[in-house]
């Protein structure tokens, strides 16, 4: 593995063949490994080491970013004038700020909880099959078809520039997901960790597998608004979609939801949500792609938008914008994308959590609390219909239920939906308790399940 | 074979190849690949993008104990390729500690190749500051339009080089060289944001050419309309909800393709092995020459090879040494092929793949995918006009704005960006949120007329996901303008 030291060994070297005013580098990569199955066969299992080393110059009001694999001296001459050429061609940003200067900068007394784990580093793909082996015994004695992946990833991200900055992150991942197939139904579970001894792969399939047999001959049900209970990997694949707008520049390009509805009430009052790379069950590193320090930032409290999330650059902008009277002091929160970037950033670890007074369900207790309702595991293929309403479709899959008189009555056939996540946020009645959560359509989060009413199915499909 | 950072490809080659026979595999290829990559884009008259990259590395598959393995790395010495061959060789063998069947191969013949993809004009020799005027240009016009709020452009230039060496004997040297390029205005007024893009959305236009696509595409020329079209959008009235006879243009005939053909007939997804992601398919295999998939009007095809245009999914051999192939998927409405793969056509007893593996770059496997999934044109003289000309009540639209379907590719719904009302066989007012939903195989027996081969654009989509880990690839997809009946219109906005 790549370490900080050989890291800024890179970023010196790097900087010696430029001429530029400042020089940024971006250093990413790891190992990784994926073992898949289907058809109770491992079918595909991988490993992979790479390393990328990104130069950004800066001339000025003028910026441009080259990148390589390849670390020797010849490679980084090349990849720094290739970038110095992209930059020196350009017209001068009068916004662009100079590289960020970390002196001064107050220290942080958030300590990240520990993310690189030896434990999970040292998964070969003995252990990975050996895993895998445990969810297919639970498939064959159930007589179903099981199809998943067993990945492990041990990642280094590191960025130093010639202003002084200089931060490094290392972390493991470990996931399982899988599916059970029977004949006319499915089950699915996923999760990950870095710590590979908090996965539980023969447990994740038990539960895949029951809900692969309990929602066996899927009856239709017609479309239309139904009360939904939503586990956690459904609600973060459906609302994932609106932190992309929680940026200051998404405000500054007029392509937030949130133009003409920052300070308002946009969501229920008990909808509470912040951005928290600090928090236990989060990943991520505690610095942005120009090394500012992560901030935590209340995102929503109660239904109410309060604030945003602003790179060094968003941040100045905001300053001398129309907009900042509306959204008081900004400050760069340390949620910068990599630059030059056309979104400018985003929260990426969101952490929803329950308002006062609100007690935690759980998915048993709001099934035996509906009277008639649907029970969803899992969404798919998510796209934005109307980006200022975040009107979403979709599709339920891999565990359909019917709810009636507080019981799980079996499967339905998979609906399509067509609904705003503000009209869902504004209309969530319990709350599990948070967990981390997984998905397919959108970035990991801390979510609860959610029981919501009046979720919108517009069509059935045919199974 | 050299290459410009003076590594020899068959010693690569020869490091991999034996490592993985002495360990014990009895089937290996190496696939080594250099890439390099540039993106240009503004956004409001400011660089947006302004990158370049590069990567290069081997990928080695091997079979071990009847299981696959694969091991990647960028570290091309003979060290670092013979651990990685090693250690693909081991992972195959931890493989086959979970398997039901032993893995088999159809046959194919070795192959000595060396192709290069058809490029008039280099794109990375043309000029940056031409480039980005070019951009600032167009970006520039779109703001021009009183309504517009915000304008993003980019442009795109991809080479990418493979050595592919196998067991079998096979050596095969192949150079892509591929441009994309496209533009949108958003408009942003009241409790509405509206967008048009051009020539495409979701990037433009992508095709496996030089510089030469950017000249043809006649960019600047049409931004003045499209920021017009945007802002227009805010004030048109709603698209209606029911049942209309509708037109789509060719390029979202070409995502339709993609969505509601494309991906169904990937055997990989029919055959289970990508249940726990991408989803299955309704095209089971009792459906091969059985189902009606649309009117006698529908011919697809999945061609890779030259003749069929500079195709995104246009190659001379796959990435598991396959030769391109043009084979019929729907033959007068009936299905009639599957894409496949060397493992899985000897699993439904074919005797020679589809050829249609391919990787996304050195350090992943190849899996199953599109090539050029394309529909044929009419073969009777059909203008967009004359199509519209035909049709008394019913609705055009053009453009994708957003687009799903189902995990067995079923139901599908789609959003464009612009629609127009079509009244009497002429087009009328401008209508905002077109949006059209079904079941794929319903729609396509719905096709009555589709536009003859002047009117056939082989569009490219440099974006479609699929695998564990995902990988990003580029297909084509050719189509010209066609008219279905009776489809679901506005079913998105139903309860809204």
């Amino acid at each position: 593995m790549l370490n900080k030291e050989r890291a800024y060994e890179l970023f010196e070297r790097a900087r010696k063949f430029s001429s530029a005013d400042d020089v940024e580098v971006l250093i990413g990569g790891g190992k990784s490994a994926l073992t898949r199955f289907a058809n109770n066969t491992i079918h595909q299992n991988m490993a992979d080491e790479n390393y990328d080393i990104s130069v950004r110059v800066q001339f000025g009001g003028k910026t441009a970013r080259a990148s390589t694999n390849k670390f020797d001296d010849e490679s980084l001459r090349r990849t720094v004038l290739a970038a110095e050429r992209l930059a020196k061609v350009q017209e001068e940003d009068a916004d662009l700020l100079p590289m960020y200067a970390p002196e001064g900068e107050p220290a942080s007394d958030v300590v990240l909880p520990q993310r690189r784990f030896a434990e999970t580093a040292a998964i070969g793909p003995a252990e990975r099959a050996e895993a895998v082996g445990k969810m297919v015994d639970v498939a064959r004695r159930l007589k179903l078809n099981s199809a998943g992946v067993y990945a492990v990833n041990d990642a280094a991200d590191g960025i130093f520039n010639s202003r002084g900055v200089a931060r490094w992150h290392e972390q493991t991942l470990a996931e399982v997901s899988v599916t059970m197939t029977a004949e006319n139904s499915s089950g699915w579970q996923k999760a990950n960790a870095p710590d590979v001894r908090e996965l539980q792969p023969a447990m994740l399939a038990e539960i895949a597998a029951k809900k692969a047999v309990e929602s066996a001959n899927p009856r239709e049900m017609a479309a239309g608004k139904y009360t939904v209970i939503l586990e956690p990997a459904a609600v973060l694949d459906l609302v994932g979609f609106a932190f992309w707008d929680f940026g200051g520049l998404a405000l500054l390009d007029q392509r937030s939801f949130l133009n003409n509805r920052f300070g308002k009430q946009v969501f229920g009052e008990n909808i509470t949500i912040r951005d928290d790379v600090y928090h236990p069950l989060q990943a991520g590193a505690a610095f942005d792609a120009e090394g500012v320090t992560r901030q935590r930032v209340e995102l929503v409290r109660n239904g109410v938008v309060k604030d945003l999330v602003y790179a060094r650059g968003t941040a100045e902008r905001i300053r001398k914008s129309e907009f900042a009277a509306q959204l008081g002091t900004v400050k760069p929160t340390g949620h910068g994308f990599a630059l030059p970037n056309e979104m400018g950033e985003a929260p990426l670890n969101i952490v929803f959590e329950l308002a006062e007074g609100v007690q935690a369900k759980s998915v048993e207790q709001m099934v035996s609390e509906t009277e008639r309702g649907i029970l969803v595991t899992r969404l798919w293929y998510i796209r934005e219909v109307d980006p200022y309403e975040k009107m979403l479709t979709g599709m339920t899959r891999d565990g359909t239920f019917l709810v009636e008189n507080g019981k799980v009555k079996g499967g339905v056939l998979n609906f399509r939906f067509n609904e705003s996540a503000l009209h869902m946020l504004s209309n969530v009645v319990s709350f599990g308790e948070p967990v981390r959560a997984s998905g397919e359509e959108s970035f990991d989060m801390v979510v609860p399940a959610m029981k919501v009413q009046e979720f919108n199915f517009t069509e059935v499909t045919k199974f | 074979m050299m290459t410009a950072v003076g590594v020899d490809m068959k010693h690569i080659a020869d490091w991999a190849l034996n490592t993985a026979a002495v360990r014990g595999a009895t089937y290996a290829e190496a696939r080594v690949v250099d890439e390099r990559n540039r993106a240009l884009g503004t956004k409001n008259g400011k660089i947006g993008t302004a990158g370049e990259s590069e990567s290069m590395g081997v990928g080695i598959r091997v079979i071990a104990d009847g299981a696959w393995g694969f091991s990647a790395t960028e570290e091309l010495t003979k060290e670092g390729v013979e651990r990685c061959a090693a250690e693909a060789v081991a992972i195959a063998k931890a493989s086959a500690k979970v398997k039901s069947q032993e893995l088999r191969l159809v046959p194919e013949k070795a192959a000595k190749v060396d192709w290069t993809s058809p490029c008039r004009i280099d794109p990375f020799t043309t000029s940056m500051d031409e480039n980005l005027e070019l951009l600032t240009r167009i970006d520039a016009t779109l703001r021009a339009v009183e309504g517009v709020t915000l304008a993003e452009t980019n442009l795109n230039f991809r080479r990418y080089e493979q050595w592919f060496y196998n067991t079998d004997g096979s050596e095969i040297h192949q150079t892509r060289t591929v441009t994309g390029a496209g533009y949108a205005a958003y408009a942003f007024a009241g409790n509405e944001l509206q967008k048009r893009s051009f020539p495409n959305s979701f990037g433009g236009q992508w095709q496996n050419k030089g510089y030469e696509l950017i000249e043809e595409l006649k960019l600047l020329e049409n931004a003045q309309r499209i920021g017009e079209e945007c802002v227009a959008l805010l004030k048109a009235p709603q698209c209606p909800e029911g049942r209309f006879d509708i037109i789509l243009d060719s390029s979202q005939l070409g995502l339709q393709i993609h969505e509601s053909i494309g991906h169904p007939i990937e055997l990989d997804r029919v055959l289970g092995y990508e249940a726990n992601f991408a989803g299955t398919s309704f095209l089971t295999l009792e459906k091969l020459n059985r189902l009606r998939y649309g009117s006698e009007l529908v011919n697809v095809v999945a061609d890779a090879t030259e003749a069929h245009g500079p195709g995104l999914g246009t190659f001379a051999y796959d990435d598991e040494g396959v030769e391109a192939q043009c084979v019929p998927i729907i033959t007068r409405g009936e299905f009639t092929g599957y894409l496949s793969s060397r493992d899985t056509a000897a699993m439904i007893g074919r005797e020679r793949s589809g050829g249609n593996m391919r990787a996304e770059s050195w350090n992943r496997v190849p899996i199953v995918r599109m090539t050029n999934i394309s529909i044929r044109p009419g073969e009777k003289p059909l203008s967009p006009e004359e199509l519209i000309a035909g049709m008394d009540d019913g609705i055009y639209m053009e453009t994708n704005r957003s687009w799903s379907i189902d995990d067995k590719r079923y139901n599908f719904q789609f959003g464009c960006e612009a629609g127009y009302e079509i009244k009497g066989g002429k087009l009328g007012r401008l209508l905002k949120n077109p949006s059209y939903s079904g079941i794929t195989t319903e729609f396509w027996n719905s096709m009555e007329a589709i536009c003859s081969r002047e009117h056939w654009t082989l569009w490219g989509t440099p974006n479609c996901g699929k695998g564990q880990p995902q990988q990003v690839m580029g297909t084509g997809h050719g189509a010209s303008p066609a008219r279905f009946k009776q489809i679901s219109v506005g079913a998105a906005y139903k309860g809204k």
